[in-house]
């Protein structure tokens, strides 16, 4: 039954009956743009596969190059971060303002360690003469090993830049959820931020293997 | 005349303030701003095919030289299928129409609705940009490695605007797929629905699923362009067919989105003067989800002679004309419709009429392109340009055009002239085919499209495309004549001058704000004219 209680108006908008409603919708929103964000990256891996079969070697070569180590703690990094956010969504549900503030904090932390690592990592791709253009340097297939660092900084730069779009979602979510204006009964702008993080994480464990992972069971080179 | 009557509070008199307009988030008021910015564009894409029509009436090219007709004809597909023809219906009347219908009070998200707006608006801005920088002139598919490593004109600015006018098109198609879910009033079945919306319901899925693709194409071509990727670009181990695949993978399926809506309408218009419930609802509401699904199934026939190999050319053949069944389905359902129906010729009604004359001959030479032979034999020639021609424009234009002469009473509670309306519709439908059908027949005998001069022996073909092209223009000016009087000096409209069914003809002409005084509760199937 909705109207029974007394902050009812102050969240539910106008054009809906009642707090379930505007929540489904909101939800089913949300899961409709995370189908749009699978296709736009779903172009990207398109490309990849289509150059991945068509140059294996290159790719398995290039991917050499890249630092696992980083990578790897990188990932556990991320896979925190959607621990911390699944945290925060439960202690939305609970009303918790305090532990909602905190898990959105530390996860806000850990998705600016991954920028951090990504950061270096960049950098030394660009000591290394690998950023693709006139001065890419590598020894061996240049022209398509080049293809493949294109390809992982679009990947990898379109993958940070929705990291930091969440990050700007989770800092207005933690001032909302400091000033309470999440409670129990009203938390849909926490659930909808947690789905698009967990989306972005969920990226990165395919972008993980696909560019780091390359012929590593095969002799060491 | 009575001059004393006190309109009934409605959505255009809820403030008339410029910020009452630009901040609204009603989905009427932003349907109309709509209709303003889609018009323009339609005017600035009408004037650059003027400008072809009169270079192409003497075989010499002499009247702009090839660079500028080049981007001329760019920029013509660009505006028309980017800003036009895309938004046209889905945008103004879909957006007006879905919440009423369905007898929500908005679409589910607002906000978003407003956003899409100004994305549109944005976006259409840096293609103006472009265009005064000096234009475009890859032709609007953009194909590499000439878009991303040889033209020197303003490639990126122009990805950059369609890539933020994708924007709106997501968001107004994930709005429509919410509020047709989860905002339906009490009673209003999934078969309960207009086949308005069912047809609304497949073009924003294929909105939704369709334009990510060319927006991260688009960000690629730019990352060439501007960062000197080879993703696309041979030289550097890229393939530039592959762009050819992601470009249609949305295009093609976007000409759906153009003509899905227009096929909605159509269901709406024959009942309503037929005095007639639809002819097979669930078929005509299913055919609707098939062309969405197939649609993405048939990319491959754009790229017949672009080094595909001859097993997947014949795969997107034979997927091609499956098209034609679910659209065979819709014409016949209609003409069913019709049978025995109580007909009256009002103008939307000509306009159903058009619509299927120029579907019937424009879906008809789709499966002549679908063969693989023939459209090795035609690629590239104007029976490519007249077909296309006929479904997007002939199929897209008769119902929007048929679409606002039947609710332009209901958005803006004023009756139009329809005598001249029908002058209108019998002028763009004999101006169409004068303009398009020559086409055909020249671009068979082998005259290219996309050069600015011809062999002499194709100009009788030519003169008649032009003089059809001016024909047009003129039933196309006609409207915003009678329109623009009946805004000032028109009858007030009652709440259902039709006489017909659905639920936006139960509430006032205008609707109130929240489209309705009371709730509604849906008792009745659709199209319930037996009763």
């Amino acid at each position: 039954m909705s109207g029974t209680h007394a902050d009812e108006p102050s969240v539910l908008q106008h054009h809906f009956d009642n707090l379930g409603q505007q929540f489904e919708a909101s939800t089913l929103g949300m899961w409709l743009f995370l189908v749009t964000e699978i296709l736009f990256f779903g172009g990207l891996f398109t490309a990849y596969m289509v150059y991945r079969m068509a140059y294996p070697e290159a790719f398995a070569e290039a991917s050499h190059h890249l630092n696992i180590v980083l990578g790897g703690a990188n990932t556990a990094v991320l896979i925190g971060s959607s621990l911390t956010m699944a945290m925060a969504v439960y202690a939305a549900q609970r009303g918790q303002r305090e532990r909602q503030v905190v898990f959105l904090v530390l996860t806000m932390v850990l998705g600016m360690v991954f920028l951090g690592v990504k950061s270096v990592e960049y950098s030394h791709k660009f000591a290394e003469g690998l950023i693709p253009g006139p001065n890419f340097r590598f020894e061996g297939d240049a022209i398509h090993s080049q293809l493949f660092f294109s390809l992982y900084f679009v990947m990898t730069g379109l993958h940070a830049l929705h990291m930091i779009i969440g990050i700007g979602i989770m800092a207005v979510l933690t001032m909302m959820a400091w000033k309470g204006r999440y409670t129990a009964r009203y938390h849909t702008p926490v659930e909808v931020s947690g789905l698009y993080w967990h989306f972005v994480d969920i990226v990165w464990i395919f972008l993980f293997p696909l560019l780091y992972l390359i012929d590593r069971h095969g002799a060491v080179r | 005349m009575d001059t004393a009557v006190t309109p009934h509070a409605n959505y255009l008199t809820d403030g008339y303030t410029l910020k009452s307009w630009l901040l609204t988030r009603d989905h009427k008021r932003i349907g109309l701003l709509y209709l303003i910015s889609v018009t323009a564009f339609f005017v600035l894409g009408a004037v650059f095919a003027a400008i072809i029509r009169a270079e192409l009436l003497t075989p010499a090219g002499d009247l702009v030289a090839s660079d500028t007709y080049n981007r001329l004809f760019t920029m013509h597909g660009v505006v028309m299928v980017f800003f036009f023809l895309i938004p046209a219906i889905p945008s103004v009347l879909g957006n007006f129409l879905v919440p009423i219908m369905i007898g929500a009070k908005d679409l589910a998200f607002p906000r978003l609705n407003l956003l899409s707006w100004y994305l549109y608006t944005f976006g259409g801005f840096f293609t103006l940009w472009a265009l005064v920088a000096g234009g475009v002139d890859t032709g609007w598919t953009f194909y590499t490695p000439y878009s991303s490593a040889f033209s020197n004109s303003n490639v990126a600015l122009v990805v950059v605007g369609i890539f933020i006018n994708g924007f709106s098109s997501i968001l107004t198609g994930l709005n429509f797929v919410v509020t047709i879910h989860k905002m339906r009033a009490p009673g209003m079945t999934w078969f309960r629905m207009p086949l308005f919306i069912w047809a609304h319901y497949a073009t924003a899925l294929i909105m939704v699923l369709g334009t990510p693709v060319i927006a991260i194409t688009l960000v690629m071509v730019a990352a060439e362009r501007l960062l000197g990727l080879g993703i696309f670009d041979p030289k550097l181990g890229g393939d530039p067919v592959l762009f050819q695949h992601l470009f249609w993978f949305y295009s093609h399926p976007a000409v759906y989105i153009m003509i899905l809506p227009a096929m909605g309408i159509m269901s709406e218009l024959v009942a309503a003067f037929s005095r007639k419930a639809i002819f097979g609802y669930s078929f005509v509401a299913f055919s609707s989800l098939a062309i969405a699904v197939f649609g993405f199934l048939v990319w491959g026939h754009h790229m017949f002679v672009s080094s595909e190999s001859v097993y997947s050319a014949m795969a997107f053949s034979l997927l091609s004309f499956l098209v034609a069944i679910p659209s065979a389905v819709k014409v016949f359902n209609w003409s069913a419709t019709m049978y025995k129906g109580s007909i009256s010729f009002e103008a939307p009604m000509m306009y159903v009429f058009g619509f299927v004359g120029l579907f019937l001959i424009g879906g008809l030479t789709g499966l002549f392109l679908a063969a693989i032979a023939v459209d090795v034999h035609v690629t590239d020639t104007y029976f490519v340009v007249a077909h296309f021609h006929y479904i997007m424009v002939g199929g897209t234009i008769m119902m929007f055009m048929g679409g606002l002469h039947f609710w332009w009473p209901k958005i803006t509670g004023k009756l139009y002239n329809e005598f001249w309306a029908k002058v209108a519709a019998a002028t763009i439908f004999f101006g169409f085919n004068l303009t398009f059908f020559p086409q055909f027949i020249v671009g068979y005998l082998g005259m290219p499209r996309r050069y600015h001069a011809y062999p002499p022996e194709f100009q009788l073909w030519n003169i008649l495309s032009t003089a059809g092209a001016t024909v047009l223009a003129v039933g196309y000016a006609m409207p915003a004549l009678y329109f623009a009087h009946s805004l000032l000096r028109g009858q007030p409209a009652p709440s259902n001058p039709w006489g017909a069914k659905g639920l936006e003809w139960e509430t006032t002409s205008p609707p109130p704000t929240h489209n309705f005084d009371t709730p509604p509760v849906v008792t009745e199937p659709p199209y319930n004219y037996a009763k």
